[in-house]
């Protein structure tokens, strides 16, 4: 890594996530060398070892572009937001988590005490004493202190200003790639910003824009899971066959990845441009072609429907109107 | 815990269609029925067009129960839309439960332009029982960092 | 994904009604108005008044004013119904200059001081739907009404006496009509009446002249023993497809003579024209002043379709214009209008077992009896009891059967009395019968009604006031063996009567026809819940629906006489001139768009639209909107899984805002409602 000062620097963070949004980054292979030959890598946990008071010492506004991943779970996380915002001139939520909550948001559907027992209760924990973690504990070496819980998950831009959002879990490399190559023409002078808030690295349309299978008019009697059909027809679309695909409503740009290789789209690049609810869009949609008018049949046929709530807001539970369950919501209130 | 003196209102956004619903709380007024006044009423063309982005808006946005009102099936202005709105209720009653918003806060009703005695009493009648389940205060702006640990038993 | 709160730009004027007190009376206009000027500034409100009664003269002046001299951009009326002052207000400001649809009507009135007594929460009621209403009209945008050019045919469906006045009113007027009967033959109901009350005229005579008109009009073609089946397009440019069933009988050559009719050695029972009580054949006309003349052949009866044999018709045809091989048709025209007549059908009186229709020999319907009484009917004009020849001596005629009932029809037939005292005076005349009607109100509304009633009582009918609780075979009695008899309670008199008969008529109910739902559906009207069309309506607008361009004239639109039915049909027709002289008709621009670039060719709203309006791109693999045909419901917008659509007039900004204006959501004073 150089650590000549004049190129601009980048950063990249992750709060809670999984790591896939790093190996994406790393997986536009060669790419990874324009990186490092335009920017300064200032602060990137997963690749160096800058700490937390390197960021704090640069002047506000000195990391030029920072991809900031994961969503905000406790205290640490949302600090960290608000420093590297500070820090950053472009900050971009990277990825479903930072974008709307991403699966650590699911966790919004139950309390925080819920999921604090689930972690230190179920069979793989050993916790024979019942023991909860603390965030504060007077070891013989001084006070340690470990992050808190926020009660629900929230995005990145339900903490901090957001320039720039690029869905996807993970965002696809070609796309990442896509986008420093735009950056580094912004940096030259050759292009222009899109409008702060817009979202980049993806398509203007929906999934089906880009997957290859064949559509028809839609009228659907029965929903199914995708293994009790195997194998499904590979030519015709997913949800005609009665597999509940979340295509429709699903922003473009990953070149229909999962339906091409056989499997539904599970809604991983987050709604349309000008939505404002995406599990809302899915249910209108979903409802709207079952075909049947009698409520007794209509119930039956969403019986398909497993688990509706999760499957319409598997990644967009954070980002979503409603946020977190009323359980989510009044938990940590004492 | 602040004691409460008076009972709780219910504050319900209800939707309406303009050819029936609608004309049937207009006539509910022009026979100076009497029904609670809790719910405020938003008109749309048809039932049809009643997106659940609309329902989890109000929720979110401080509504204790949503109320869709369009025609009876069979009867729509426009053929069949009020079946769309159908579905999409069942359905949305399906996912508005794991997030904790009781079946009971979601309510559709069919009322034909001349039914304003039928609108006044379902208006009256889910008042009520809105106001059994008490208020929603949905939150969504929870607050950060729960301060204190959940426990405090310190392992030996 | 959390969007930022856009400083509001425009310049919000809001006008709350007093209606005199039927608004203020109530809610505190004053202090609405204050608080509107005061905490909807934020929202863009620059001025807020209040004022006696908005919808006059001086209050549109007020808005005018205040567009011209502010400057503003948007208006919020705070009064009634949209329903009723909507486009009193748009074209007010659009008076001044401002795009009418930049106005937004809020009813506080239907909605809040006619319907709560509470005064404070009907105050704090006013105060959200007003922040509603701010919210709203802030996103509404400047829109054009479409306009459409408009075909000058009309397309009239029914050939009783509403649709052939209808039909000839335009005719005459110069413009081409179509008149669709299902029967083969015009003149309805009307055609089957002996006389016609208060008048007594003999209803075919006075109904035939209108039907020769019909049939000889150069700008009327008569489609008779056909149906409309579809109907594509909007109002202005509608294309009906309609199936015309083949006659076997070929009209070019045929002269009327009837020898075909004649010679036709299979009888079949009429239960049509003749109420089930005469016969005709399997190739028949239903009557002899039947327009048009052709006869059609009835092939579920007619030997030759049953067997392969007879074919005397075409024996006996002198100019050979039989045609068994003749196929039905289908047709398709274009009208820019639509009158619906269809009329209506009888209730079945079987469906009151206590009343012994259908099982009890001498108990008649309406409608048999004015097939006995007219004199071509079945028995020449005889009043006969079912044996065929004996005259009665004591008739009772019961009005109300099937109406006015919750077990049956709850509402009031109309003509039942009026007929019930025509047949009083029939039987009166014809066989110098005791008559007895029985009645719960003598309902005789119009111009000569209640003189007729009069003339009844002096014609020494006598008049029993009470519900008939049975009519019955079962002699308890000395005097009864033999005899149908009436069992009432006569609540005049404050007794039970068991009155023996030999006859009694039964005043059945007018009913919607069986297939009403399903015609409607094909017109694009709805049904109320008795099954009678919908007005747009009820005292102002009885002859127009829901639908623009689609009409409703007689009975269709509930129980009515003849004068009513006739006085619609020309109302129905002078509503048609009125449009076909515009020549074009502005619709309202409330409909959907798709965004070809947000579009992804789902398809999942491809069959959402009743009206046939999306259609797919297979080239571009998009949808599309034909804004014509377009009616502007929502329902796809709603669906559209990409948000790809958009509605003008109801858009996803207007109601999101329109949700948080109603929740106070960005005010401090938050509004609660207070206990009743």
């Amino acid at each position: 890594m150089s650590v000549n000062g004049s190129k601009p620097k980048f950063a990249m963070y992750w709060a809670a996530s999984c790591g896939g949004c790093e190996i994406a980054v790393l997986n536009t292979n060669e790419k990874i060398l324009d990186v490092d030959a335009n920017f300064e890598v200032a602060f990137w946990p997963v690749a160096m070892d800058a700490k937390y008071k390197d960021v704090e010492a640069m002047e506000d506004g000195e990391i030029t572009l920072c991809l900031f991943n994961g969503g905000m779970r406790n205290d640490e996380n949302e600090h960290i937001a608000r420093l590297l915002r500070r820090k950053s001139k472009i900050l971009v939520a990277f990825g479903s988590c930072a974008c709307e909550g991403c699966i650590p948001g699911l966790a919004n559907f139950s309390s925080i005490e819920e999921i604090v027992d689930t972690a230190f209760t179920t069979l793989t924990t050993d916790n024979p004493n019942n023991i909860r973690p603390q965030t504060s504990y007077a070891a013989p070496e001084g006070e340690i202190h470990i992050p808190t819980l926020n009660p629900v998950l929230k995005t990145l831009d339900q903490v901090v200003d957001v320039d720039y959002y690029m869905p996807g879990c993970p965002p696809e490399s070609p796309q990442i790639a896509a986008v420093i190559d735009l950056v580094i023409k912004v940096l030259k002078g050759e292009a222009q910003l899109p409008p702060k808030g817009s979202t980049i690295g993806a398509g203007d349309s929906t999934v089906c824009d880009e997957c290859p299978r064949k559509r028809n008019v839609k009228l659907i009697k029965e929903f199914k899971r995708i293994q009790d059909i195997a194998p499904a027809d590979p030519e015709l679309c997913l949800l005609e066959q009665g597999i509940p695909c979340n295509g429709p409503a699903t922003r473009s740009g990953c070149v229909a990845r999962c339906p091409q290789a056989g499997a539904q789209c599970i809604g991983c690049y987050g709604p349309a441009e000008g939505v404002v609810d995406y599990g809302a869009r899915l249910i209108a949609a979903f409802a709207s072609v079952i075909d049947s008018d009698k409520p007794e049949e209509i119930d039956q046929i969403l019986d398909g429907l497993v688990d509706p709530a999760g499957q319409f807001y598997r990644f967009n539970l954070a980002g979503s109107l409603l946020h977190a369950s009323k359980a989510a919501q009044m938990s940590g209130n004492r | 815990m602040t004691e409460e003196t008076k009972p709780f209102e219910p504050v319900i956004i209800g939707f309406t269609c303009n050819w029936c619903s609608y004309r049937a709380a207009d006539m509910a007024g022009i026979s100076r029925m009497k029904y609670a006044p809790n719910v405020r009423l938003i008109r749309l063309m048809c039932s049809g067009r009643l997106d659940p982005t609309f329902v989890f808006k109000a929720f979110a946005s401080g509504a204790d129960a949503v109320l869709i009102s369009g025609c009876h099936p069979g009867d729509c202005h426009y053929a069949v839309q009020n079946y769309k709105a159908l579905r999409r209720f069942l359905l949305m009653k399906r996912v508005l439960a794991p997030m904790g918003v009781e079946v009971g806060r979601l309510k559709l009703v069919w009322a034909s332009a001349a039914e304003g005695a039928i609108f006044a009493k379902e208006v009256n009648q889910f008042v009520e029982e809105v106001r059994k389940l008490g208020p929603l205060n949905w939150n969504k702006e929870v607050g950060g960092a729960v301060a204190e640990p959940i426990k405090e038993e310190v392992a030996a | 994904m959390s969007a930022e709160e856009k400083k509001p730009k425009e310049r919000i004027g809001v006008y709350v009604c007093h209606c005199g007190s039927n608004i203020a009376g109530v809610v505190n206009v004053a202090e609405v108005s204050k608080w509107a000027g005061e905490q909807l500034a934020s929202e863009g409100v620059v001025v807020s008044r209040d004022y006696k009664f908005m919808c006059s003269s001086l209050g549109q002046e007020l808005i005018q004013k205040d567009i011209k001299e502010m400057g503003l951009t948007r208006v919020v009326v705070a009064a009634c119904s949209p329903h009723l002052h909507e486009a009193t207000f748009r074209n007010a400001c659009k008076g001044a200059g401002l795009n009418p649809y930049l106005c937004e009507l809020v009813s506080i009135r239907e909605q809040v001081s006619w319907v709560h007594t509470d005064k404070v929460a009907a105050t704090e009621k006013a105060k959200a739907i007003i922040s509603g209403g701010v919210a709203r009209v802030a996103h509404h945008e400047p829109l054009e009404p479409l306009r459409v050019p408009i075909h000058p045919a009309t397309l009239v469906v029914g050939g009783g006496i509403a649709g052939i006045q209808a039909a000839l009113e335009i005719a005459d007027a110069g413009f081409p009509v179509y008149l669709v009967e299902r029967e083969p033959s015009i003149g309805g109901h009307m055609a089957q009446f002996d006389k016609t009350f208060p008048t007594l005229d003999c209803s075919a005579c006075i109904l035939t002249p209108k039907m020769v008109q019909v049939g000889n009009h150069p700008n009327i073609t008569l489609l008779t023993w056909s149906e409309v089946t579809k109907v594509d397009g909007y109002v202005g440019n509608f294309v009906a497809t309609i199936n015309k069933r083949a006659r076997y009988v070929n009209t070019k050559d045929c002269t009327g003579c009837g020898i075909c009719q004649e010679k036709c050695p299979k009888k079949v029972i009429d239960d049509v024209f003749e109420a089930g009580i005469g016969y005709r054949k399997a190739v028949y006309t239903p009557f002899p002043q039947a327009v048009p003349k052709y006869p059609v052949i009835d092939r579920e009866n007619c030997t030759y379709f049953l067997k392969g044999t007879c074919k005397a018709c075409e024996k006996f045809c002198p100019t050979g214009a039989i045609n068994f091989n003749q196929q039905d048709e289908t047709i398709s025209v274009e009208v820019g209008n639509i009158i619906l007549a269809t009329g209506w059908q009888l209730f079945d009186a079987r469906r009151v077992p206590n009343y012994g229709y259908g099982r009890l020999a001498n108990v008649f319907t309406s409608m048999e009896f004015e097939r006995l009484s007219n004199a071509a009917g079945p028995t020449g004009g005889n009043i006969v009891l079912r044996d065929g020849h004996t005259i009665p001596k004591a008739v009772g005629i019961v009005h109300c059967v099937g109406s006015r009932d919750k077990n049956y029809n709850n509402y009031c037939s109309s003509i039942c009395c009026m007929q019930s005292l025509k047949f009083a005076h029939l039987v009166h005349e014809k066989t110098g019968a005791t008559v007895y009607n029985f009645y719960i109100d003598i309902r005789t509304p119009a111009k000569g009604y209640d003189e007729f009633y009069q003339r009844l009582i002096e014609e020494g009918t006598l008049f029993v006031r009470g519900k008939v609780a049975e009519v019955t075979d079962a002699a308890r009695n000395p005097g009864e063996e033999g005899k149908l008899i009436v069992q009432v309670e006569d609540t005049l008199a404050g007794k039970q009567r068991r009155i023996p008969l030999d006859m009694v008529i039964l005043s059945a109910g007018l009913e919607p026809r069986a297939d009403s739902k399903a015609v409607a559906k094909i017109f694009g009207i709805s049904c109320s819940a008795d099954g009678w069309f919908i007005e747009r309506h009820p005292k102002l607008d009885p002859v127009a629906t829901m639908t623009e361009g689609v009409y409703i004239a007689g009975v269709v639109q509930g129980p009515k006489d003849i004068p009513a039915s006739v006085a619609q049909g020309a109302a129905a027709a002078a509503r048609v001139l009125g449009k076909i002289q515009q020549k074009e008709i502005a619709l309202e621009p409330v409909r959907a768009t798709i965004n070809e670039a947000r579009c992804s060719g789902c398809r999942i709203c491809n069959n959402l639209c009743p009206f046939n309006a999306i259609l797919f791109h297979e080239d571009k693999m998009v949808s599309e909107v034909n804004p014509a045909l377009c009616q502007g419901c929502g329902t796809c917008i709603a669906a559209c899984p990409a948000g790809a659509i958009t509605g003008t007039g109801f858009s996803n900004e207007q109601i999101l805002s329109q949700i948080e204006g109603l929740l106070m959501v960005n005010l401090k004073s938050l509004p609660l409602p207070v206990e009743q």
